[in-house]
C-alpha cells in the first residue's frame, strides 16, 4: 500500500552557542512520522554531522528533549500531524542549559543536584509490606523519565537561572516520591526547604504542562511538600490563622 | 605517557543498563574502585525499555511456584541448549535479586497482602514476573542509578569505548575511548573491564531495540580474543508495531497477552490454535513469532502487513491500569484506542540469546580480566529467552560479574601500561573517515547492512539465502572504508554511527555464519531447508572466535548435566 507523502520543511538549530543560527532542511513526510523520524530522515540525506541525542526513540528513555515551535517536548513523541500544517516546525535545542551542538546541550547540572538528595533510607525490620492505595502516588512520580523537559520550562530556571538554589521540578518530584514511601525513614525537610528551595516555586504549573510522562507535578509532588514544610516548619501561625479565618469561613 | 586524558581503577564496567550498574555497584561494594562508563546518559540506557516484568519465583500469587518449575521453564523455553548451571543459579538467585531491588527503592506493584504482585507471561508455568504496570525496566534502571550514586561510583557518561586494551599475555588492561561532547580521547587503566554493552537489534531494520544496541561489547570482546557462544540465536518477538513508519517495530509488550490479549488474523480466527492449541497466546516467542510470519505470508494479515492483538474485552479501566505505556503508545504513535481496537503486530528483532561465552560462576570470559554480564553474555537463556528472564540475568549475573572482576582484580597487581605510540595509532584510526574525499554515508551502508540480514538472516533462515547475505556483506565491507563523515568531532551522529557499524557488520557475519552452521530449527533458529530439530545438534554449542583476523566457527559439547538435575527436567 502506498502511503501518502508530501514537503515538509524544518528549521533545525545547527552549530554552537557562541556561532549557530537555524537552517533550512525540506523532506518528503508521510502519514504517522513524528519529529525524530524526520531529523532522522535528514541526517541521513543532509547532514551526517548532526548533533542529536536519541535512543529508545518510544517515549521512555527522554534522550531526544528539545524546544518543538518554541515548545519544550521530546521529538520522538511529537507528531508531525499535530503541528500546524503549511508551516515550517523550527527544531531547537532546551535554552536552560549549555548548549553543546546543534540540538545537544549539556543537561549535567541535573546529575549534580540529583548526588545531593537522601537515598531511599527503609525503616529498619520493616516487613516489606504496603498497600497499593499507598504506592499509587510514588508509582506516578516514579514514571519519570528524566526527560528534563520541566526543568526546561520553569522559571525559576530558565528566565532567573537559580540553578544554584533551586533544585527544579524534576527534583521536587523525586524528593516527593521519597518523602511519600511508606516505608522510608530519612527526614528530609529541611533539605527540601532550604537546599532544594522549594519555596522558590511560584505553582505557575508550566512543569506539568510540559511533562510527557503526564505527571501532576505540582498538584501531586510539590503542593504536597509544600503543605508538609508548611506544618513542619509554620504550623503555630497556620493554626493561628486557621482558628482565626476557618471558623469565620465555616460560619458564613 | 599522559598524552592522553588517563584514569585509572580497579574494574572499569562498559555499560550503564542493568547487567552493569548491578555489577559496578557489585564491584564497589567488594572493596574494588569502580567506574560505569556510557555511551548514553546515565538512566537512559535500553533496558528503560523493559515493560512486562522481572522473572521470580517469589510464589506470591501462587504458592506452587518454586525455583525448579522456573529452572524447567527457562530451559524448556531455550530447548536444553542453555548453560544448565546458569539456568540454576538463575532460577535460585532471582528472588533475593528480586527482594534485593525493593530495600533499594523499587516500588512494584502489590498484592492484596501487600507483597509484590507478579502476573502471568508467555512460557512460564506460573504467574511469575514481577512488575509495575508496564514500566518495569524504568523502576530497575532508576533504583540501580541510585544505588550506584549512593555508593559512590564514577561515572563517565556519553562516553564511547572503541577498543578494549590487553597486554603482552592477552589479558585485559583497560580500555580505549572518546567523550561524545568533544571527541576528545580518554583512556582507563584497569585490572578488569566488564562487558554490559546490551544488545545488538540495530544490525536489523524492524527492531524493537535502542539506538545504543549496536553490537559493541560482543565485537569489542571478540575482537580482544574472546569467545563468543550462541550467536545464531537471535530472538523475534512476535508482537512488535507495524504502522505507523517511524515506529515500525516498536514493542508492544507481552504483558497485553499476559492480561489477556487475543491474536487473530483478518478473518477474526483465533489462529494460535492451529501452531499452539494448549498455550494459545501464551506460547514461546518464537512459536508465535513464526506462527505470525506464516499467516501474514499466506494472506491472512491485517491492514500494514501484521496480524490483530485484541485486549478491547476487558474494561478500558482495567486496560488503562496494567498497560498504561501501551494505551498511551497506541493513543499517541497510531491513533488507536486499545481499549476499544484492535492492535495491529508483527515480529521485530528483540534479544540476542548468544554473547560472550563466560563462566557461569564468576561471568569472566575466556580472556583474562575480562567479564560480560547481561545481553552481551551468552549461556542462561539457550536457544531462546524467556520474558521477563532477562532483567532477572541482569542483576542476577549483574552482581556475580561484579564480585567476580572485584576478586580478580585483588590478585592483579598494577595493569600493564599500553605504548603511546599504539593509543596513537588507535587515535588516527577514529578520525580517518573525515579526511576522506566523500562517498559512502554511515546512515547509506547502515541501511544496507539491515537489508541484507531482514532479506537474508531474518525470522526464517535457508543455507542459500545466509550463503548469498554472506557474499554480500563481504562487498559491505569494501564499502565501509570509503565512509566519509562530516564536520568535526564534536556530537556528531554520524561519526557514532559509521564508528558502531563496524561492530555491526562484524557481528552480523558472525550471527550468519553460526546460523548457516546449526543445520536444524531449534527454538529461535529457523531454517527452511533443516525444519526439525536435531537431537545431535541438541548437545553442542557453537562457539566463535577470531583467529587470523576471521571469524573461525566451531561446535562444542554442553556442559554434561548430572542425573539429579536431568531429573527436575522430566521427558525432554
Ligand atoms: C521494548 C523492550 C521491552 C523489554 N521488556 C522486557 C521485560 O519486560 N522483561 C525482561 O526481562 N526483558 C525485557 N526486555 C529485554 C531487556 O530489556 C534487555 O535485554 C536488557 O535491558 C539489556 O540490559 P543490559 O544491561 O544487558 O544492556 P542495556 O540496557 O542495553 O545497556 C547497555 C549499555 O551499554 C552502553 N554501551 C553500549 N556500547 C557501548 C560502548 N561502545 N561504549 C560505552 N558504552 C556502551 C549503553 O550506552 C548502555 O548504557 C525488553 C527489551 C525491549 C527492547
Ligand atoms: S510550578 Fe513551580 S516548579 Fe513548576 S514551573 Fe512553576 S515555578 Fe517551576
Ligand atoms: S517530571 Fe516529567 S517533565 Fe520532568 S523530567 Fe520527569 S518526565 Fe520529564
Amino acid at each position: 500500500m502506498a502511503e501518502k507523502t508530501h514537503e515538509a520543511v524544518f528549521l533545525i538549530f545547527r552549530g554552537t552557542p557562541e556561532n549557530g543560527e537555524y537552517k533550512e532542511y525540506r523532506i518528503q513526510v508521510v502519514d504517522g512520522m513524528v519529529v525524530l523520524d524526520a531529523m532522522m530522515e535528514i541526517q541521513a540525506k543532509f547532514v551526517s554531522d548532526l548533533g542529536i541525542r536519541c535512543n529508545c526513540g518510544a517515549g521512555k528513555c527522554g534522550s531526544c528533549s528539545a524546544e518543538i515551535n518554541g515548545v519544550p517536548r521530546l521529538m520522538c513523541k511529537t507528531r508531525l500531524s499535530d503541528l500546524p500544517e503549511g508551516q515550517p516546525v523550527k527544531v531547537g535545542p532546551l535554552k536552560s542549559f549549555p548548549g553543546i551542538k546543534d540540538l545537544v546541550t549539556d543537561v549535567s547540572w541535573n546529575y549534580e543536584v540529583n548526588k545531593t538528595m537522601t537515598p531511599f533510607t527503609p525503616h529498619q525490620d520493616t516487613e516489606w509490606r504496603m498497600q497499593q492505595f499507598e504506592v499509587d502516588r510514588i508509582q506516578e512520580h516514579r514514571k519519570c523519565i528524566e526527560c528534563f523537559l520541566c526543568q526546561d520550562t520553569c522559571h525559576v530556571i530558565r528566565e532567573h537561572d537559580k540553578k544554584k538554589e533551586y533544585c527544579g521540578p524534576r527534583f521536587l518530584v523525586r524528593l516527593a516520591s521519597l518523602a511519600m514511601h511508606p516505608l522510608d525513614a530519612a527526614d528530609r525537610m529541611a533539605f527540601i526547604k532550604e537546599k532544594a528551595g522549594i519555596g522558590l516555586c511560584n505553582v505557575t504549573h508550566c512543569c506539568s504542562d510540559v511533562c510527557p510522562e503526564k505527571i501532576r507535578i505540582t498538584d501531586n509532588a510539590i503542593i504536597p511538600l509544600k503543605e508538609r514544610i508548611a506544618d513542619r516548619y509554620y504550623d503555630p501561625v497556620l493554626t493561628l490563622i486557621r482558628r482565626i479565618f476557618g471558623k469565620r469561613k465555616s460560619n458564613i | 605517557m599522559n598524552k592522553f586524558e588517563t584514569y585509572a581503577y580497579d574494574v572499569l564496567v562498559i555499560g550503564s543498563g542493568g547487567a552493569g550498574l548491578r555489577a559496578a555497584v557489585a564491584s564497589q561494594e567488594s572493596g574494588a574502585r569502580t567506574a560505569v562508563i556510557s555511551k548514553c546518559l546515565l538512566g537512559k540506557a535500553h533496558t528503560v525499555m523493559a515493560e512486562g516484568g522481572i522473572a521470580a519465583s517469589l510464589g506470591h500469587v501462587d504458592e506452587n511456584d518454586g525455583w525448579q518449575p522456573h529452572f524447567k521453564d527457562t530451559m524448556f523455553g531455550g530447548k536444553y541448549v542453555n548453560d544448565w548451571r546458569m539456568a540454576l543459579i538463575h532460577a535460585k538467585e532471582s528472588p533475593e535479586a528480586v527482594r534485593e531491588l525493593e530495600r533499594w527503592g523499587a516500588v512494584f506493584d502489590r498484592t492484596p497482602d501487600g507483597r509484590i504482585l507478579q502476573r502471568a507471561f508467555g512460557g512460564h508455568t506460573h504467574p511469575r514476573l514481577c512488575h509495575v504496570g508496564d514500566r518495569t525496566g524504568l523502576e530497575m534502571i532508576r533504583t540501580l542509578q541510585d544505588r550506584a550514586v549512593a555508593v559512590g561510583i564514577d561515572t563517565f557518561m556519553e562516553c564511547i569505548i572503541t577498543r578494549l586494551l590487553t597486554d603482552r599475555e592477552g589479558a585485559v588492561c583497560g580500555a580505549f575511548g572518546f567523550f561524545k561532547n568533544t571527541g576528545k580521547i580518554v583512556v582507563f587503566r584497569s585490572k578488569a573491564v566488564i562487558i554490559a554493552t546490551g544488545g545488538l537489534g540495530k544490525i536489523w531494520r524492524i527492531t524493537s531495540n535502542s539506538w545504543d544496541c549496536t553490537a559493541d561489547g560482543q565485537a569489542l570482546a571478540y575482537e580482544a580474543g574472546a569467545e563468543l557462544k550462541d550467536m545464531e540465536f537471535v530472538q523475534f518477538h512476535p508482537t512488535g508495531m507495524v504502522w505507523p513508519p517511524g515506529v515500525k517495530g516498536l514493542l508492544v509488550t507481552e504483558a497485553v497477552r499476559g492480561e489477556g490479549g487475543l491474536l487473530k488474523n483478518k478473518l477474526g480466527e483465533r489462529f494460535m490454535k492451529k501452531y499452539d492449541p494448549k498455550r494459545m497466546e501464551l506460547s514461546t516467542r518464537d512459536v508465535v513469532a513464526r506462527a505470525i510470519n506464516q499467516e501474514v505470508k499466506e494472506g491472512r494479515g491485517s491492514e500494514h502487513g501484521g496480524v490483530y492483538l485484541d485486549i478491547s474485552h476487558r474494561s478500558a479501566a482495567y486496560v488503562k491500569r496494567k498497560l498504561p505505556s501501551m494505551y498511551q503508545q497506541f493513543k499517541e504513535f497510531a491513533d488507536v484506542d486499545i481499549t476499544k481496537q484492535p492492535m495491529e503486530v508483527g515480529p521485530t528483532c528483540h534479544y540476542t540469546m548468544g554473547g560472550v561465552r563466560v563462566d557461569h560462576e564468576s561471568q569472566q570470559s575466556s580472556v583474562k580480566g575480562l567479564f560480560a554480564a547481561g545481553e552481551a553474555a551468552a549461556g542462561l537463556h539457550g536457544g531462546n529467552r524467556l520474558g521477563g528472564n532477562s532483567l532477572s540475568d541482569l542483576i542476577v549475573f549483574g552482581k556475580r560479574a561484579g564480585m567476580g572482576a572485584a576478586e580478580y582484580a585483588r590478585k592483579v597487581q598494577s595493569p600493564a601500561i599500553i605504548e603511546d605510540t599504539t593509543l596513537e595509532q588507535y587515535s588516527r584510526e577514529l578520525f580517518l573517515p573525515f579526511e576522506r574525499p566523500g562517498g559512502e554515508t554511515p546512515a547509506g551502508v547502515h541501511h544496507d547492512l539491515q537489508n541484507i540480514m531482514e532479506a537474508h538472516a531474518g525470522i526464517i533462515r535457508q543455507g542459500s539465502e545466509l550463503q548469498e547475505g554472506l557474499e554480500k556483506l563481504k562487498i559491505l565491507k569494501t564499502r565501509y572504508p570509503l565512509i566519509h563523515v562530516d564536520g568535526n568531532t564534536r556530537y556528531n551522529f554520524g561519526w557514532h554511527l559509521y564508528l558502531s557499524l563496524a561492530n555491526m557488520i562484524t557481528v552480523a557475519e558472525i550471527i550468519a555464519k553460526a546460523a548457516l552452521e546449526r543445520k536444524e530449527s531449534r527454538s529461535a533458529q529457523a531454517r527452511a531447508d533443516f525444519p526439525n530439530m536435531d537431537s545431535a545438534w541438541g548437545k553442542k554449542s557453537i562457539i566463535v572466535t577470531k583467529v587470523n583476523g576471521a571469524p573461525e566457527i566451531r561446535a562444542e559439547l554442553l556442559p554434561a548435566m548430572p542425573d539429579e538435575i536431568s531429573k527436575l527436567l522430566g521427558d525432554h
